[in-house]
Parts: structure tokens; sequence; C-alpha cells
């Protein structure tokens, strides 16, 4: 009796092992999720990337404008060498600081662009310009692509920490070190959450 | 006791909350019923199935597919992150090559957007999205036809993809469409035919032949939820679980000694049970039903009229 009680509870718990290995501990979880961090990481530079190589353009494009705001495009092409001196490559995940810098960087560029876009709608040429319409499109399809990669991004990164601290995957993440992936945020989220400032005093066309 | 009780009750009614949460106040993506959703009564009927016969034309031509969704407004949310969740959700384009494209139209904001999968975007870059959607639809929307616009771009747009030597459409279609990607079924055989009884004894044991099932139910449901994130084939593991736990607890009730021996009861009570998952994606119906094959990475572009 005792020992058919025995084998019973010994097939249990073996069951249970089994049933822990197959889902419980999360190993191959972590390798998938590891991997599709990476490559949504790629995919964010990659975007980047692509719209760095679009400024040049634009920026000569709108130069050909006479008396176009010089602030405004200047302080696009600082931000634009700003964010391509920081070398992206897929280590930066690893590196907070690294990584608050170059998302700090691309922020910055963002906000230059989207001043740019701005300002030009104020010089009919520039929007008669089919180059520099052909650029916009661009421009817009590339931001919406880096808005794509970074929600992937986020969501695989969420995925992967949630893997990384919940139990008891986390065994498994103390095991193989695996620690908590920065995600992206909002470097300006101050600066968003005030209404936009909007001044009617100046001309139309300085 | 109570208290592992009490936790599982808190995780069955946080498992609630979570899947009912999914609805926020943004705007519903309608489900993909057909090769053109129209939800605003814009399109006369003909009209309708002028357009679904050019997209089915198309599709059996050049394999690409094609669809056009109209809705009243996508607010609050900008078109472009609204046909961005669509296409993410729908997954347009054959399952091997992903060639899908989407058309979204919201009447009240004015608005419309091509949204182009990835694989097509050599084909139709952004700029000729915004091109076809300067040339073709937007000046036949601002006289209000509609269905003119939408067929003169989808020609255009079906002769950009034509253009770009994709695969050939596979006569049957067969290899070209099929569910979404389900993990290893090995795994899910395994899960089934073998954890699931022993799991389900073991919960019967301890808690009893009314309580056991339900919670087996909830356990199965659980963890294939957080297997594959997908509420349905979470719900049919619930079922299958509520199942073979009753099998279990009868039988442990009638022949206590042999279902506590080796020999597990009729594998054929759960083995249907199995099969469902493999027919899951296909919406069915003899109608369309997307490739799954589309992702779509924020190519195409935006327009208003």
């Amino acid at each position: 009796m005792a020992l058919e009680q025995l084998a019973t509870w010994t097939r249990r718990l073996a069951g249970v092992l089994v049933f822990a290995a197959l889902t419980g501990c999360g190993y191959n979880d972590f390798q998938r999720l590891d991997e599709e961090v990476k490559a949504g990481w790629s995919e964010v530079l990659n975007q980047y990337q692509r719209r760095a190589d679009l400024v040049p353009n634009l920026v000569s494009t709108v130069k050909g404008e006479a008396n176009f705001e010089q602030e405004t495009l200047t302080k696009v092409v600082e931000a634009r060498s700003k964010a391509t001196a920081i070398q992206a490559t897929p280590e930066l995940i690893n590196n907070p600081e690294a990584f608050k810098k170059f998302q700090a960087a691309q922020g910055e560029l963002s906000g230059a662009l989207s001043r740019l876009l701005v300002v030009t709608e104020n010089y009919p040429n520039l929007k008669a310009n089919q180059g520099f319409q052909d650029l916009r499109v661009q421009l817009e399809g590339t931001e919406n692509r880096i808005t794509v990669a970074r929600n992937r991004y986020i969501k695989t990164v969420q995925d992967y920490n949630v893997l990384t601290r919940s139990f008891p995957t986390n065994l498994t993440a103390m095991v193989f070190r695996y620690e908590v992936k920065p995600s992206l945020t909002v470097a300006n989220e101050a600066q968003i959450s005030l209404p936009p400032a909007v001044n009617f005093d100046k001309p139309a066309a300085k | 006791m109570t208290a592992l009780l009490r936790g599982l009750l808190a995780f069955g009614l946080w498992l609630l909350i979570a899947l009912g949460s999914h609805a926020q106040d943004l705007q519903p993506v309608p489900a993909l019923t057909d090769r053109v959703i129209d939800q605003t009564g814009t399109l006369q009927p003909e009209q309708r199935q002028a357009l679904v016969a050019q997209l089915a034309a198309l599709e059996k031509e050049v394999g690409s597919q094609f669809v056009v969704l109209l809705v009243r407004s996508t607010q609050p949310e900008d078109i472009a992150a609204y046909a961005q969740r669509v296409g993410d959700q729908w997954k347009i384009g054959r399952r091997t090559v992903g060639d899908g494209l989407l058309i979204v139209v919201a009447t009240q904001d004015r608005k419309v957007r091509i949204e182009v999968a990835k694989t097509l975007e050599g084909a139709i870059p952004d700029l000729m999205a915004k091109r076809v959607i300067n040339e073709q639809i937007t000046p036949a929307f601002r006289q209000g036809d509609y269905a003119g616009g939408l067929s003169a771009a989808v020609r255009v747009l079906g002769g950009l993809a034509k253009g770009e030597g994709l695969p050939a459409p596979s006569a049957s279609g067969s290899g070209d469409y099929g569910g979404e990607d389900g993990p290893d079924p090995m795994v899910w055989i395994l899960l089934t035919v073998v954890m699931l009884p022993a799991f389900a004894k073991a919960i019967v044991g301890v808690f009893g032949r009314k309580l056991g099932p339900l919670l087996t139910s909830g356990g199965a449901g659980g963890l294939a939820w957080l297997l594959t994130a997908s509420a349905a084939v979470a719900g049919l593991a619930a079922v299958v679980g509520l199942v073979v736990a009753l099998v279990v607890g009868v039988l442990g009730f009638l022949a206590p000694r042999v279902t506590r021996g080796r020999s597990f009861p009729a594998p054929g009570g759960w083995g249907g049970g199995g099969g469902g998952w493999g027919g899951g994606g296909s919406s069915g119906g003899g109608g369309f039903s997307s490739g799954g094959g589309g992702d779509f990475g924020g190519g195409g572009a935006s327009g208003s009229w």
C-alpha cells in the first residue's frame, strides 16, 4: 500500500516536473524574445538611419528657397549631425547611458524636423515645389515607420521584461543573468504635456 | 488551501479583466469579412460588388490581397495609426509572400490612407501611394465619386504590384492562405494527451469533482492563453480542460482503481479538441480570408480631400 502510494506520488511529481520544464522555466521564450528585441531594435535603428539619410536632401531643397528662416534650418542640420555622431550599434541596448543619449538626439531631430515642416507652410514657393513635396511625403512615411518600429520594440521589450520579472521565469533569468531591457520613452515628456504655444504676432514670412 | 483557492480565483478574475480590457476608447477594428468593408453605406451595393470583383480578379491574376475599408471616423486616432492597427490585425497578404495592401477611407474625417505591407513597399513606395491619392482618389472623392476613385486607385496600384514580379498565385491557393502559425503541434499533442489528464486528475483529486473540473478548465484556458496569446485557443483549451476533468472525475468515481492506475480514460473524448486549433485561423465560409502573411511596417501615404 505504502509502496503503491509512493509510486503514485512519484508519478505525480514527475508529471509536475515535466510540465514545469515544458512550460514553466521559459528558457526558450527568453531566447526567442531576446532575438526579437534585438531585431526590433535593429529595425528602429534602420528607420532612424533612413530619416538621417533623407535630411540632407530636405535641407538642400529648402536652402534653395531664398531668405528661408536660417535658424530653423541650422537646428535641423545640427540635430542631425548630433544624432548621427552616436555610433548606433545593436549593443546600444545594453548601455543605458548611451541609449538615453541616442534617444535624446533622435528626439531633438524629430523636434527640429517637425518645426521645419511647420515653417515651410509659410513659403508658397516651397509648397509648390514638387521635389520638396516628394521629400515631405518620404519624410512622413519614415516618421510613420519609426513610430511603428518603436511601438514594436516597446511591446517586445515589455514581453521580455515581464518574463524576466515574473515567477517562475525570473528564476531562469536569475540563473542565466538575463536582465531587464530598457524601453523607449519620450524624451521630452514635460514638453509634450504642455499645450502648444501659438503665436500670431509674427508676420507670415520673415 | 483557502489561500490557494483565493489565489486561483483572483487569477481567474484577473484573466477576465485582462481579456475584457482590450476594448478601449479607440475605434474597433472590424472583422475581415470581405474585400470591401463599407461601414458607412457610402457605396451602392452594385458598386461594392464591382469593387469586390475587381479586387478578386487582381488577387487571381497577381496574387496580392487588396482590401478596402470605409469607416466613418478614426478619431481619436490619426488615420495612419488606425490603418496600422487594422493591418496588424488582419495581416492581409499571401502567407508566404506577404503582399497585402489596405485602403482606409474615413468619410467623416475626409481622410484616406493607403497602407502598404512591407513586401509591396518596393513596388508601391510612399511617393507612388501619395501620387495615387493625389491623382486618382482625391479628385474623384471631391466630386462624391467614391466608387470611381477607389476603382481607379486599385487599377493603378494593382498595375504597380503586377510590375514587381511577385511569385505567381498558385492555382489552388491552398499553400498561400492558411491559418495563423500555431506553436509546434507536438507540444499541443503532448499537453492535451499526456499533461491535461494528469493535471485534471491531480486537481480533481485535490478539489473534488465539482470544483476540480472548473479549476482545470480555468487553468488550461489560462495556460493556453499565456502560451498562444489567443483568446480563441484559450477558450478551446478551457472547454477541453473541462471535458477532460469531468471525464476523469466521473471515471474516477466509477472505477477509481483504473484511472488511478496507468491507462488514461478514452483518449477519444478529447482527441477531437486537438484538431480544433488547426482550422481556427481561417474564417472560412467559402468567402474571403486573409492570407495572414502581410506585415505592415508603416509604409504608404495618407491624404485628405
